[in-house]
């Protein structure tokens, strides 16, 4: 069999330390604290530190490049343990977005330059490839004009995952073609400080910080173009199917954790003299939850699985991990605050949290519709 | 033996010994109106006979009881050696895929032997005497009884079944008796019969397919035998749920994998099907709604037979087969009855055409498998009844 479809003894370790960490660590009373006093980043720093100590930060790298030479499942167990207790860190904006698009160009300067930093957690990379409320990374409006030396950047882009906090952008503009086609983009790395670059922060509903960008004639050396001019869809489709797979993992847990939170409430409720859960249309309704999480759980370790084994099957994979675990997510988080009552509706329970990042990473990278069209035009119809 | 020589073997024993006349046949479930040319059933008999002598009818199960004594890996090559050459399995049934299965677990050594070899060679033929009249998703409510008579030697059977697939086809039953009408779940034994036993008769239902897949069976004065009974008298129930779940896995014989793998290579039927009905634009099926719906099945089927390969690569580990198989029951049959609704609504017209004489034969057979599978979520534990069974074994929700 191709796919490795259970966890190996290292993987089941990396997930009972991953676990314990994050319990101690990042519960979701953290974010609730990051949230209440308005954090600048939306995330902890000191968290990111001991992450990077403990090597996640750079599992997917390899070790030339400072990284661990582990896989992506690897990453996606870290990922489902941060989705278990809403850990907000960079992990999918800067390692598997970041990282993994520069790292997607080869090896030359940059990369040897940037990447150990970020593996390190000693810098901070965000890719700004979005322009538009729904999903569409090929809709590049932001224009690369050529001059002497370089490039000068002009346009707009928005929701940058953990822009707010980021030090560098990778940013794709037009350097020819129509503003939606493939063809035709380009990728270049910039300060998020310099001159010319505008960030404004979006606290997002998820508690956690995007930003989005005003370039005006932001000027940008030869050298920090990323890849081949015109070919940046190459090296993104690759990377948006990873980081698709990846915050499928991340929704996995934190569906887990909602469904065995709402499981628990079911048993221990009293109403009319006996335990919620004893009711039948309340246990067929658990049973769809349960039924959906184990599905989808399947598609999205299979789907990790293509990323390490380098499978052709990977874009495929991707869009149905993403499709089956948005769907699953909705239901179950929404199931969640529905069976939780009144408690479920205040700010004081931690399950509407869970319903809040549910729906945010719903309709990130792609939600359902977006990712089935997709499968549809990558299976032939 | 290394796996590549096993497959070496398997390859060149089929190639020797498989009538090419087999290659891309169907399935054949028996029927009363066998519609193959003689030559052709001939040539499945030869098949049949070949296959189970070398115990692949049953890879799995031990040599000393007629299987072929393979591993997980084997005999997961020998199917994909069958699926390269578009062979049909051999046999199907009951026999192979649940109460042989059941018999490995609860048999007593008497038993496997004396049973197990004839299922292997298809010389027996199964049916189910679980259902009654009064004793539908309540199975346990069955009132069937069967009385030891004075001499201990014989039970005497009374009463009548329903829903008994394949009954009018079957030379053995494995059935449900109420062996103490004070106890319900543990007043149940789980008995063999042999169908030429007098006092049985059996009287076929017409269905809405218009087919009689399911018959009722009544008994009268029926005589069985102590040595028949597998597992203890009064415990039966603890057999039926093992039986159970070998049923709703349909993971007796490894099945379940083999169905799935056969939904997947329809997929492109599908998609043809879809693209000539509503019309192609740009290579893509036109209708945006039919579209999505396709979409949304083949991927829920691809989930369903990923979840089916981490499930039995689990099951190599622990041994362990328990109530989770309801979840595969539960949507095996569902993903089913879309796939069916979905091919209704491509076909249009062409589906309604419902007699042989008259209409387009393929939509005729589309038509037929949708009424067919209405029964897929009612037989074997409704959904209902499944969701259930989730709910409180796997879910533990208070009851």
């Amino acid at each position: 069999m191709a796919m490795s479809l259970t966890l190996s003894s290292e993987q089941q370790l990396l997930r009972d330390n991953a676990r314990e960490f994050l319990r101690g660590a990042s519960p979701v009373g953290q974010l609730r604290r990051l949230r209440d006093q308005r954090d600048p980043d939306g995330f902890s720093r000191e968290l990111w530190g001991q992450m990077a100590e403990l090597g996640w930060v750079a599992s997917a790298l390899p070790e030339r490049l400072g990284g661990m030479g582990l896989g992506y499942t690897e990453l996606g167990i870290v990922l489902e343990e941060c989705g278990r207790n809403l850990a907000s860190t960079p992990l999918l904006s800067c390692v598997v977005l970041g990282a993994g698009t520069l790292f997607e160009a080869g090896e030359g300067a940059l990369q040897r330059e940037i990447l150990p930093l970020v593996a390190a957690g000693k810098l901070l990379l965000a890719l700004a490839f979005e322009e538009s409320p729904r999903f569409q990374p090929y809709h590049v409006s932001c224009r690369a004009e050529r001059v002497a030396g370089g490039y000068r950047l002009h346009g707009h882009k928005r929701f940058v995952l953990d822009g707010a906090s980021a030090d560098k952008l990778i940013v794709s503009a037009r350097t020819s073609g129509a503003v939606t086609d493939r063809d035709g983009i380009s990728l270049f790395l910039i300060d998020a400080q310099q001159p010319g670059v505008q960030r404004r922060m979006v606290r997002t509903l998820d508690s956690r910080c995007a930003a989005d960008f005003q370039l005006e004639a932001v000027e940008v050396p030869a050298s920090q173009l990323i890849g081949q001019v015109d070919r940046a869809a190459d090296l993104l489709d690759p990377v948006l199917d990873r980081a698709a797979v990846a915050l499928s993992a991340e929704m996995l847990g934190l569906n887990q954790q909602a469904y065995e939170t709402t499981l628990e409430y079911l048993k221990t409720r009293v109403q009319f003299d006996v335990p919620i859960g004893s009711f039948q249309a309340l246990q067929h309704r658990a049973v769809e939850m349960f039924c959906a999480l184990s599905l989808a759980s399947s598609v999205v370790y299979a789907a990790l699985s293509a990323i390490d084994e380098r499978s052709s099957k990977l874009p495929l994979l991707a869009s149905a991990a993403k499709a089956r675990m948005t769907d699953t997510s909705r239901l179950v988080t929404r199931e969640a605050v529905q069976m939780h009552g009144g408690i479920g509706m205040t700010d004081e329970h931690d399950i509407g949290f869970y319903m809040k990042r549910g729906a945010a990473t719903e309709l990130t990278l792609g939600d359902s519709a977006y990712h089935r069209d997709r499968f549809a035009r990558l299976s032939g119809f | 033996m290394e796996l590549a020589a096993f497959r070496d073997e398997i390859k060149a024993w089929l190639a020797a010994n498989v009538p090419s006349s087999m290659h891309g046949l169907p399935v054949v479930m028996p029927s009363e109106t066998p519609t193959e040319p003689a030559e052709i059933v001939r040539a499945r008999q030869l098949y049949l006979k070949g296959m189970s002598a070398r115990g692949y009818t049953a890879p799995r199960w031990p040599k000393a009881y007629g299987g072929a004594g393979l591993t997980v890996d084997e005999a997961r090559v020998l199917q994909e050696e069958l699926d390269a050459l578009r062979l049909p399995p051999a046999l199907v049934g009951m026999g192979v895929s649940m109460i042989g299965p059941t018999l490995l677990v609860h048999g007593s050594e008497e038993q496997k032997l004396r049973f197990l070899p004839k299922i292997v060679s298809g010389e027996h033929r199964w049916c189910q005497g679980f259902s009654e009249p009064g004793a539908g998703s309540d199975l346990a409510s069955l009132r069937t009884d069967a009385v030891l008579d004075e001499s201990g030697e014989h039970y005497i059977i009374n009463g009548s079944k329903i829903w008994t697939s394949g009954a009018q086809f079957a030379n053995w039953m494995f059935m449900l008796v109420r062996t103490d009408r004070t106890n319900k779940h543990n007043g149940i034994t789980f008995i063999l019969l042999d169908m030429k036993t007098p006092g049985i008769e059996v009287k076929p239902i017409r269905l809405i397919s218009g087919a009689s897949m399911f018959c009722e069976v009544f008994f009268q004065d029926v005589v069985a035998y102590p040595r028949d009974v597998v597992g203890n008298v009064n415990h039966g129930w603890t057999v039926a749920k093992t039986l159970l779940n070998f049923e709703r896995s349909g993971m007796g014989t490894g099945t379940l994998g083999a169905g799935t793998r056969r939904a997947a290579a329809s997929s492109g039927h599908l998609v043809k099907l879809a693209k000539q009905t509503t019309g192609e634009v740009d290579g893509r099926v036109a209708d945006p709604s039919l579209r999505d719906r396709l979409a949304q099945l083949l991927m829920d089927e691809l989930a369903l037979s990923l979840t089916v390969e981490r499930t039995t690569a689990a099951r190599k580990e622990t041994g362990a087969m328990g109530p989770e198989m309801s979840m595969f029951k539960l949507y095996q049959s569902e993903l089913g009855q879309r796939r069916d609704e979905l091919t209704l609504c491509l076909r249009g017209s062409d589906a309604l055409a419902l007699d042989a004489a008259s209409g387009n034969e393929e939509g005729n057979a589309a038509t037929r498998m949708w009424l067919h599978a209405k029964a897929t979520t009612i037989w074997g534990g409704t959904s209902e009844v499944q969701r259930n069974i989730i709910a409180k074994r796997v879910l533990r929700l208070p009851s």
